[in-house]
């Protein structure tokens, strides 16, 4: 026994990084044996009886990353029940794509998941092309990883913005928005716009990239990783990060597949699906990247998932650039690419060719295909359905942000009401593509 | 560190098989079959009205009064597993005497495969079909949008509302090729329509039941609501 | 075009009943300086034109130098509402109670081609331009406006603001919309340079 000392053993709130060198997890509460047991504290029982509250929050919100509304049922601050209403932002992308051509719906795609501009041009066209049984040439290929990388990177970049904004750390957001100025230059550089960019073409691309344009990348590539270490060295062993994101929101591997989830939702829970290993496309399967898996499926394994996805994106970009082949960037197809410029203001049939695609658009054979990426959101499909005529009957976007956006109301259920902020900063929504 | 989930990889069911790779040089209708279709037409032979494969994709044509019989098959049977459904939508064809097909997209991820599910609702009959959700739930949202985008009704579904559109919007549904691209009625009618929406009121029959608003509810809603009534149409 | 010519504000006209005197003209000016100059922007952004609002609020294009980094999510601290974005027609209510709810004096500044005019959306779901619904002072065309672009529009806003003068009787009336249609017009004597993009009022028939 203790001579007049009394010790008291007090338990760190963060220990730091364990013997392996990875992140030590901050339990919310431990059970009797000693394990750890993620779950959420139990909800302080008033002392009169109260009813239940009902509180609206949003549309308009600082926190919900767009217009989104959740309506939630309050037991003190813990939440009961959870019920959003999306279509705040519903602007009728799949009926405006039945009435144009398809190199006209290309702009509509940069809309729609606006910070995955160029991804979804890339998704498009492969849509497109697929009801032509078009392969696009091998330089093409390289520059639409190259596009859907790059787009990678920006969109992750905005989530771990705003994200760190709504847990209540400021900086990181604008480190992130630098980085991503640093793209919207190579961009820009590119197609002209820095974040609408309607990159791609049915058959090829709207431009090829300028001389010099791979130099800025390689800087890029070179000065982006030291930022992404800033950021994960401020945030992944840091007590308040972790205390408020450990074992919040957690789907298991079942559930998660049940409820439709994929991109980084998905393999924060333990389920290694990503469109571009298991349904690739682009020759992704002959470049050397890992898909990051977590094993908790809670807030944190997001974060960390995307965090890793933003390393792996730089590693596939630093091998598709020593791998650019030179050559044409749009096939020779007179199916769907406009002639030279040269031929087409010398020759008859070239200039009548011209005019046709220009005006009536590239036909399609009577069929339909649904093409599916992994956007940086999870699995993003475009599906059309032609009849022969220049304008498709039907476009279909399946978002991948709506039905990560479904599964909310069992993931928020228990938790209190600041970790609804942080449960919907990491489902990484973007209502554009919710609500098309 | 206790680790809490096992990692599931897709493909776990499939052994010695070759990597996937990416499709080149696809063929419009002479790409192999996804062996689901064969297994379908084995076990359902009454049942499955078509199959064909196009740019590789396979496309089954099954009755809809047999949509959830064969789905629960798909979903269940240890040969086909197919867990994750990827999306539902309708598409109604320009031809009016086309019926409109209600498409299913799903994929096995132990197997690796991808399926499309497609049934033909004629529009001369009531638009509806049985809802998968009880199978997955990733269901739920898009059948409402199906529902409000193409107005086909899901059997089944818990809660089948508009989802995009307000509540009590009027118009129709929009992605019928009998609507106009513009809506039915004139721009200032439309915003007319829009400012009138309350947006305190615009909570549905679920929400108000939790309210302190019950009581101030009119009498015929508080008999509705406490007769189980959920949506707001 | 007329964008190029500044706001030929030199030139004042004036009724010799109306001229101030040198202690109002000087608090008109204290006054429409320090509102100007602090602005407390409130972002109603719905789409891509918010992403570039976040980005003019980064450390590129900051618009802390304009005093307006204090972005106030609550319509109550706010001065001007900044539209950036598409607004459907479930969104439009919403957005006139913000404004409704705004204290005077306010500003509304129509970000992008979506807010002023409906964009690229003419169909069934979005309002073809926000100027029926609340009253703006300043349109910025784009899609989405370059950072630029959305300074050069904040720019004309502090000039509008700067031209405000006390003794004017109307300056900071609520602007009401039209008792019969519910909808604003949008008034009859317009800057050239803030010109609305069509007058999506009038749009009446629903023919594709």
């Amino acid at each position: 026994m203790a001579t007049g000392k009394r010790t008291v053993e007090v338990e760190l709130s963060t220990t730091g990084l364990d013997a392996q060198g990875r992140p030590q997890r901050v339990p919310l509460v431990t059970s009797e044996d000693g394990g750890v047991a993620i779950a959420p504290p139990p909800s302080i029982e008033p002392e009169l009886t109260a009813d239940h509250m009902l509180i609206n929050l949003g549309p308009q919100h600082p926190a919900t990353h767009g217009v989104l509304r959740l309506v939630l049922e309050l037991d003190g601050e813990t939440v009961v029940r959870c019920i959003p209403h999306i279509g705040y932002l519903h602007c009728g992308f799949e009926k405006i794509g039945e009435y144009r051509q398809y190199n006209q719906i290309i702009p509509w795609t940069d809309r729609e998941d606006y910070l995955n501009s160029i991804g979804n041009n890339v998704a498009f066209a492969l849509g497109a092309e697929r009801l032509w049984g078009i392969d696009v040439t091998e330089r093409c290929k390289v520059l639409r990883v190259i596009a859907s990388e790059l787009s990678r990177i920006i969109s992750h970049l905005v989530w771990l913005g705003t994200t760190c904004i709504d847990i209540g750390a400021f900086t990181p957001f604008l480190w992130a928005f630098q980085q991503r100025e640093y793209v919207y230059n190579l961009l820009e550089a590119w197609v002209g716009a820095r974040l609408t960019t309607s990159a791609t073409r049915v058959g090829g691309m709207a431009a090829d990239i300028p001389s010099g344009w791979l130099d800025g990348l390689k800087k890029f590539i070179r000065d982006f990783p030291d930022t992404v270490f800033e950021i994960d060295r401020m945030l992944t062993t840091n007590a308040i990060w972790v205390g408020r994101t450990v074992g919040l929101g957690v789907m298991s591997p079942d559930e998660a597949v049940n409820w439709g989830l994929s991109g980084p939702m998905l393999r924060a829970s333990g389920v290694a699906y990503d469109v571009r290993r298991d349904f690739p496309y682009l020759d992704y399967e002959t470049y050397d990247f890992d898909v990051p898996v977590g094993t908790n499926g809670d807030v944190y394994d997001r974060y960390l998932v995307r965090m890793e996805e933003l390393r792996q994106s730089v590693r596939i970009l630093e091998q598709a650039i020593k791998r650019l082949p030179d050559g044409p960037v749009n096939i020779d197809d007179p199916r769907v690419i406009l002639p030279p410029k040269s031929k087409a203001t010398s020759e008859m049939e070239s200039m009548i060719h011209h005019f046709k695609q220009v005006m009536e658009g590239p036909r399609p054979p009577v069929g339909e295909s649904y093409v599916a990426v992994e956007s940086p959101k999870g699995e993003k499909g475009y599906y059309m359905v032609s009849d022969g005529t220049s304008k498709p009957v039907r476009w279909r976007i399946r978002p991948p942000s709506f039905v990560n956006l479904s599964a909310i109301p069992k993931m928020v259920e228990g938790h209190l009401l600041s970790d609804v902020i942080a449960i919907n900063a990491s489902i990484d929504i973007v209502m554009g593509e919710i609500d098309r | 560190m206790t680790v809490r989930f096992e990692i599931v990889t897709p493909g776990s069911a499939l052994k010695d098989a070759p990597a996937p790779a990416s499709p080149k040089e696809v063929s419009q209708f002479g790409e192999p079959a996804n062996p689901s279709a064969a297994a379908l037409a084995e076990r359902f032979p009454m049942v499955v009205e078509r199959q064909l494969v196009i740019w590789g994709e396979t496309v089954v044509y099954i009755p809809p009064g047999s949509v959830l019989e064969v789905m629960q098959w798909l979903h269940d049977d240890p040969s086909q597993r197919y867990d994750y459904l990827s999306d539902v939508t309708a598409v109604e064809y320009r031809d009016f005497d086309r019926p409109i097909e209600v498409v299913w997209h799903l994929r096995s991820l132990p197997y690796r495969r991808f399926l499309r599910v497609k049934t033909q609702l004629s529009k001369t009959e009531p638009l509806e079909v049985a809802s998968v959700w009880s199978i997955w739930k990733s269901a739920d949202w898009l059948e409402r949008e199906c529902y409000d985008m193409f107005g086909i009704k899901f059997k089944g579904h818990p809660d089948l509302r508009r989802i995009l559109m307000w509540e009590q919007y009027r118009e129709g549904f929009p992605l019928r090729k009998d609507f106009p691209l513009r809506g039915r009625f004139s721009r200032a009618e439309q915003l007319r329509q829009a400012l009138a929406q309350n947006p305190e009121a615009r909570y549905s029959m679920e929400e108000l039941t939790v309210a302190d608003a019950f009581e101030d509810l009119p009498e015929d809603m508080r008999a509705r609501l406490t007769s189980g009534e959920r949506t707001g149409e | 075009m007329g964008l190029i010519a500044p706001a030929d504000h030199k030139v004042v006209s004036y009724v010799p009943e109306t001229q101030e005197g040198w202690v109002a003209t000087r608090l008109d000016f204290l006054v429409n300086w320090s509102r100007a100059n602090s602005l407390w922007p409130m972002p109603f952004g719905t789409a891509c034109c918010a992403i570039e609002f976040m980005a003019t609020a980064a450390s590129r294009f900051d618009l802390a130098r304009f005093g307006m980094e204090r972005m106030s999510f609550s319509p109550r601290q706010a001065d001007v509402l900044i539209c950036a974005g598409r607004v459907p027609f479930k969104l439009a209510p919403i957005i006139r109670r913000i404004w409704q709810q705004m204290p005077q004096p306010k500003w509304c500044i129509s970000m992008g081609a979506c807010a002023s005019s409906g964009g690229m959306f003419d169909n069934y779901a979005v309002v073809q331009g926000i100027d029926t619904i609340i009253p703006v002072d300043v349109y910025v065309p784009g899609c989405p406006p370059r950072p630029e672009g959305l300074i050069h529009g904040i720019r004309l806003l502090q000039d509008k603001v700067m031209n405000e003068r006390s003794s004017d009787p109307r300056i900071r009336d609520e602007m009401n919309p039209d008792p019969s249609s519910e909808l604003y017009i949008p008034p009859p004597d317009i800057n050239e340079l803030g010109e609305p993009f069509g007058n999506s009022v009038h749009q009446n028939r629903s023919a594709p």
